[in-house]
């Protein structure tokens, strides 16, 4: 008994493990990694060049724009979440570990926000500086992006793993996972665009906490759920 | 009484019952919704501020009622099917689908002609309840295409119904995020009405009685089908069928 326990290593290893592999597999594909980011820049030059160049206009639709595009870069890269190990089997080794599921895709879905959320929060005041916005709002923004894509990645773990191994996966995935995900737009960039106007702006923040907190607790159990059910 | 429960989980056993049941709520509802349509029509006097406007609410608030009533029904079913591993149930959720998106579509739209006079706009992007309501008919719409992008029926049941018990806690989350919202949007028309008169009330319940009894009759239909084609290769349906009664 003693020994086959000491072979089974505890839930902290397991997490960081499963995280570390994902995060050593987006380092050998950048790609994965560069793709939402460029997607990311590309829309936000699509808006001027859709809606015109006036600076007055740019400064008031800036902090919509920017999250509007964050939102739309996490979907993108949120499809890849599952896919690989579904085809190369290592998901069907994570259903069966001794591991608790739900903490083994708490792992994947950090790797997947360091890889896919964190570095959009970094790259947003470079973007956000072409639409004019001022360094303070700027701090707000990536406060509230931090906070949203934490709940985006995680939220969408659940529907990347609802769709896995269907055919046409991507776009069902948008398709569910965006009216779940409008909330937290609404407060990101409401809380922005409220900063950008010299207003109180906290209440979006903490609301976006509250939220980032709760699917840390819940999201995980729907998604090992969700992959148990896909993978039947 | 829970013998009876189990009884009514059993296809079969609910197939029949259905088939009695169905007619009893059709009937009452249809009579009530035509008997408050006249009433609310032609008999109930003009409202002083909204003129003949207001007498849309007679469907629109019924729709919008049953569109949430429906989802309810499906994601409690679905929860159901999951936990207690009852068929049954994930044929109840399936079924409750179109309708409540068809309900939610229905309150958007007659929403929708009513504000075109009242607010001087068909869409008003800052009514709370109109968001709500537009990303309510957004989760249907994304609950069914799941569904039928899963072929195999038994993971399509599990899978959406995980699917409406995360939309359900989003529904609330959904509702207080857009008031917050539009509370920084303001500017636009409220109307701040006052207590509605007993004339207009009455019909308004009655309607919404109608509704919702025709609303479980159509439910009852469309599960029954759903049952017959789930348990198409089941003896029962097939001796069912080959009777000489048939398909009652």
């Amino acid at each position: 008994m003693t020994e086959s326990n000491r072979e089974i290593p505890g839930i902290f290893e397991g997490l960081l493990a499963t995280a570390r592999r994902d995060l050593l597999l987006a380092w050998k594909r950048p790609g994965d990694v560069l793709n939402p980011l460029f997607f990311f820049a590309m829309v936000c030059t699509l808006f001027p060049l859709a809606v015109g160049p006036s600076q007055e206009q740019l400064e008031f639709s800036g902090p919509g724009v920017l999250w509007v595009a964050a939102l739309l870069a996490t979907l993108l890269s949120l499809n890849a979440l599952f896919l690989s190990d579904f085809e190369d089997g290592s998901l069907d080794q994570l259903l069966v570990s001794p591991q608790p599921l739900p903490v083994l895709v708490l792992g994947k879905v950090l790797a997947h926000w360091l890889t896919a959320g964190l570095p959009l929060v970094f790259v947003s005041p470079i973007l956000a500086l072409t639409y004019n916005m001022p360094v303070t709002v700027m701090g707000v923004m990536m406060l509230t992006l931090t906070l949203g894509t934490i709940s985006l990645s995680l939220l969408g773990s659940i529907g990347a793993a609802l769709t896995v191994g269907l055919h046409r996966g991507t776009a069902l995935l948008s398709l569910l996972i965006l009216p779940l995900a409008m909330p937290i737009m609404i407060l990101g960039a409401n809380a922005v665009s409220l900063a950008a106007h010299n207003d109180v702006y906290t209440t979006g923040i903490w609301a976006l906490g509250a939220y980032a907190i709760a699917s840390v607790s819940v999201a995980p159990y729907a998604t090992a759920a969700a992959l148990r059910i896909s993978n039947e | 009484m829970w013998k009876w429960f189990h009884q009514l989980a059993s296809p079969p056993h609910f197939y029949r019952i259905s088939a009695i049941l169905s007619p009893w709520l059709a009937v009452p509802g249809l009579v009530l919704i035509a008997y408050a349509t006249w009433q609310g029509l032609f008999v109930v006097p003009m409202d002083y501020q909204q003129g003949d406007a207001f007498r849309i609410i007679y469907v629109h608030v019924p729709a919008a009622y049953l569109s949430l009533m429906a989802y309810m029904i499906m994601a409690s079913a679905g929860a159901i099917g999951l936990i207690w591993r009852i068929k049954l149930s994930h044929a109840v959720a399936a079924a409750a689908a179109p309708i409540g998106a068809a309900f939610t579509f229905l309150a958007l739209a007659t929403g929708s002609i009513w504000g075109r006079p009242m607010w001087g706009t068909w869409w008003e992007w800052g009514d709370p309840r109109m968001m709500s309501e537009l990303i309510l008919l957004f989760l249907y719409f994304g609950y069914m295409a799941l569904r039928s992008a899963i072929d195999d029926t038994a993971k399509a049941d599990k899978a959406s119904a995980v699917l409406a018990l995360v939309g359900i806690v989003n529904v609330v989350i959904v509702h207080f995020s857009v008031e917050w919202w539009s509370s920084l949007h303001q500017g636009q028309t409220v109307f701040k009405r006052g207590t509605m008169d007993a004339d207009m009330r009455l019909p308004l319940l009655m309607m919404i009685i109608g509704f919702t009894l025709l609303f479980g009759s159509m439910l009852l239909r469309r599960i029954r089908t759903e049952v017959l084609y789930r348990e198409r290769r089941t003896r029962w349906v097939r001796e069912m069928v080959l009777s000489p009664e048939g398909a009652a």
